[in-house]
């Protein structure tokens, strides 16, 4: 028979083997190294001051008025968004309930031939327009509460190249009928009102209707206005295709479109269809085609600019727009210096030797990598959040101040940005006391931290890569966490440089799932690692 | 009391104290047995040569061009893109070099054997330079090879008018050459820094900081085209880099080899800077 002796334990003693003290003592050995500290502070400085001086340059005009002036003038859609709202209107006043019904028979448009640059309204000389239509050149029908640009609206459309769509309220795209609209197959749409919802229907033959949507216009007016609408945007082909640098040529464009079978139910009796060049600021065609010509029962209107939410970078912008991740660009110099530090953060005691002191006094090793990612995590992030949140609402009030249209501004949103940022600096920092921790040397672990966290980035936005190139780095590499910067929605309707710094390829939480993945991965790897190797 | 040195009989009296460098072949069979005989070095060249090699590769792989035309892709500086990140392990290794040798105290010793600094920094940064050029031999190449079999993959063919990774190839072999001699300057201005820095990380930190900060200053400083253009044209990296293009030399902001030149004068500037320290300063 065989006794198995129990190895002698010692008794559990209290204070000294909970998660507090190690914390305590994680704390200590680092707000105790001065460098550190210092370093730490200077990460959150360029933060800061990076984000808030670096933009801050220039100072927009508009007449002779200039500055913080000038944004009176941008309009806004009923959800507060700048919008922008150019295009030609050939309407009727409609009172109470009714409907607009036509048949759309075509669109057809010029462009401008060559004309690379040019932002604003222009009319280019006879002969030098080309036909052709931009994709989202739009005609169709539109119930909206004014003619003042920014009012609430519902409207059914034949596009470009994007089939029928109903678009409300500037943001919102639904898609519905595909397919280009001609002579041969027209298009039928309607718009019908009961107090404030407004219903889209499509058909394909004006006897079978689907129904588009049923929206909900908030504080539509009694009398809104109901009829034929034609814009186009500016013509953009990109000549330069990296993902970060925008390039490119913009032209003017006009488009016009076919309406017959016109059927408005409602109305004042008798009433006539009157034209108007609504939001003229914004169309980028002034020349002569511009207008509504009736003949008989046949309608033809012509119009130029776009109906939809103003994107950083759109290539319709008429105004100087910017983004809260503009006054962010700080905040890839102070993530290198804080996982420098997260990663010496442990790196360090493995030279001197104190590793073996501190797993004298604490054992638990995974226990001690928890206590060292806490204090290093929670560090980074209060002390990232305080410099973002400098940047972002000293910066954007600056901007504001000069004249530059911040889009997407606001508490909820800045509060948004700014936690989200401080967390993407402390998983940043957790990666990378992991790395520290998995490769124990310092030279080693600042190298890898940097090559893991900080090239990819650069080489997802610097635009030395194809945008192909750029865009699968910035979904998949720990760079995708910088997607927390944006602020900014994207709209598949309207057309803009879809890159950093304002839009990433993932959206902010994904890319922020994307960086934690990463760091738990590393975390988990490391907590492995100490446990099984010698100290 | 003479000291004996290995395979050297000593020099009698002071006669042997005649020119700057003297003693270098000395110090470079020291510089050569220390860097030979550390246990690391084989595995961060190696760490150059695969990292470049993957990192050009999973670009090479990443990059499509929608039905081949309408893009402008230089299928020669998407090979090597990985020199971006070889460089980061480069400066690894130039830290090392120096670094390693305050942090244990070895280079008082160094300096007790060979008291001339400047003679030591110089067998220094040719021991470096030697083994960095035929790391970076290696990893220009197997870039050069795998960009040129994935980017085919990708349809990025001559038969789209774009041009076959070859060294036969004019402008690829200056950018194949170019950035061979890229690493090297890397690696001499990581030395310089360290240098001056001595401590192994924060001169990691610093190496990479002056590599891959300015970059990144310079995109955000679209709004300022002059700045934009400055910085582009005289920071390290993005200067040094220019010698990657073989398209579009028309519109970069710097010629390749004068970018390369912007390199070479920060690499000697910090090695000056640091030459001059070792002298001022007390190791």
């Amino acid at each position: 028979m065989t006794a198995t002796i129990a190895p002698y334990r010692p008794p559990q003693q209290d204070g000294g083997d909970g998660f507090a003290p190690l914390l305590h003592a994680e704390w200590t050995k680092f707000r105790t190294l001065r460098g550190w500290v210092i370093a730490i502070v200077i990460a959150a400085a360029a933060i800061a001051v990076v984000g808030v001086l670096l933009p801050a340059s220039g100072q927009s005009h508009c007449g002779s008025r200039s500055g913080a002036a000038c944004l009176a003038l941008v309009p806004t859609g009923p959800g507060g968004e700048a919008v922008n709202d150019s295009y030609y209107l050939a309407a009727q006043p409609l009172a109470g309930d009714g409907s607009i019904t036509v048949r759309v028979t075509s669109l057809n448009g010029l462009i401008s031939a060559g004309n690379g640059g040019f932002v604003g309204p222009n009319s280019p000389p006879p002969g030098t327009m080309r036909p052709g239509l931009v994709p989202w050149a739009k005609a169709g029908i539109i119930i909206t509460g004014s003619t003042r640009p920014g009012s609430a609206y519902a409207a059914m459309m034949v596009t470009g190249s994007h089939g029928v769509r109903m678009q409300y309220d500037y943001t919102s795209d639904i898609a519905a009928l595909p397919g280009p609209v001609s002579a041969a197959s027209p298009r039928w749409l309607r718009l019908t009102r009961s107090g404030d919802v407004i219903t889209g229907y499509d058909s394909a033959d004006g006897r079978h209707w689907t129904e588009v949507a049923a929206v909900h216009l908030a504080g539509l007016a009694g009398t809104v206005r109901a009829g034929m609408f034609t814009t186009s945007p500016l013509d953009f082909t990109p000549n330069f295709p990296t993902y970060a640098e925008p390039g490119g040529s913009l032209s003017a464009s006009v488009a016009t479109g076919t309406f017959d079978d016109v059927d408005l139910r409602g109305g004042a009796p008798g009433g006539r269809w009157a034209g108007q060049n609504v939001g003229a600021i914004g169309a980028n065609y002034a020349g002569p085609r511009i207008g509504l010509r009736q003949a008989g029962g046949r309608f033809t209107v012509t119009g130029s600019g776009d109906i939809g939410p103003v994107v950083a970078a759109g290539v319709n912008n008429i105004f100087i727009t910017g983004t809260l991740a503009d006054h962010l660009f700080g905040v890839f110099i102070g993530l290198l210096i804080m996982i420098v530090i997260a990663a010496m953060f442990i790196t360090v005691e493995y030279r001197r030797g104190l590793i073996r002191t501190t797993l004298a006094a604490s054992p638990r090793r995974g226990r001690l990598l928890a206590a060292k990612a806490v204090v290093i995590g929670l560090a980074t992030f209060v002390l990232g959040s305080a410099a973002v949140a400098v940047a972002v609402i000293a910066g954007s009030r600056i901007a504001h101040d000069s004249g530059i249209y911040v889009l997407a501004s606001g508490w909820p949103i800045e509060v948004r940005v700014i936690l989200r940022t401080g967390a993407m600096l402390a998983v940043a920092s957790v990666l990378a006391l992991s790395i520290g921790a998995m490769l124990r040397r310092s030279v080693a672990a600042v190298a890898a931290v940097v090559v893991v966290i900080v090239l990819p980035y650069i080489l997802g936005v610097s635009g030395v890569l194809p945008a192909s190139a750029s865009e699968w780095i910035l979904r998949v590499t720990p760079a995708a966490g910088f997607a927390v910067e944006q602020s900014v929605p994207q709209y598949q309707q309207v057309v803009g440089h879809y890159g950093p710094p304002d839009y990433y390829p993932l959206a902010p939480w994904s890319g922020l799932a994307v960086l934690c993945v990463y760091a738990a991965v590393a975390l988990g790897l490391a907590a492995w690692l100490l446990r099984r190797r010698d100290a | 009391m003479t000291i004996a040195r290995h395979g050297l009989p000593l020099p009698a009296g002071t006669a042997r104290t005649e020119r700057a460098l003297a003693g270098l072949p000395d110090a470079l069979r020291a510089e050569w047995t220390k860097l030979r005989t550390a246990p690391g070095t084989a595995w961060i060249l190696a760490a150059v040569c695969v990292l470049t090699i993957a990192v050009g590769a999973a670009t090479a792989a990443a990059t499509r061009c929608g039905g081949g035309t309408g893009c402008s892709i230089d299928p020669t500086k998407v090979s090597l893109t990985g020199i971006e990140a070889g460089q980061a392990v480069v400066a690894v290794l130039a830290v090392l070099v120096i670094s390693d040798e305050y942090s244990t105290g070895m280079i008082a010793v160094t300096f007790t054997a060979m008291p001339r600094r400047w003679t030591v920094l110089a067998a220094k940064a040719v021991t470096l330079t030697s083994l960095v050029l035929a790391a970076a031999v290696v990893a220009v190449a197997g870039s050069l090879a795998a960009g040129r079999l994935i980017l085919a993959g990708n349809g990025i063919t001559a038969a789209y008018g774009f041009a076959v990774v070859s060294l036969a190839h004019g402008p690829t072999a200056r950018a194949a050459l170019g950035s061979v001699l890229y690493l090297a300057l890397v690696g001499l201005l990581s030395l310089g820094i360290a240098t001056i820095v001595r401590d192994s990380a924060a001169a990691t930190g610093a190496v990479l900081g002056v590599l891959y900060v300015p970059p990144v200053i310079a995109l955000f400083l679209g709004g300022e085209p002059t700045w934009q253009r400055w910085a582009e044209r005289y920071t390290p990296m993005d200067a040094g880099l220019a010698i990657l293009n073989t398209t579009g030399l028309r519109d970069l902001v710097i010629s390749p080899w004068a970018g390369l030149g912007v390199l070479a004068g920060w690499a000697a500037a910090a090695l000056l800077a640091a030459g001059l320290l070792l002298r001022l300063r007390d190791a």
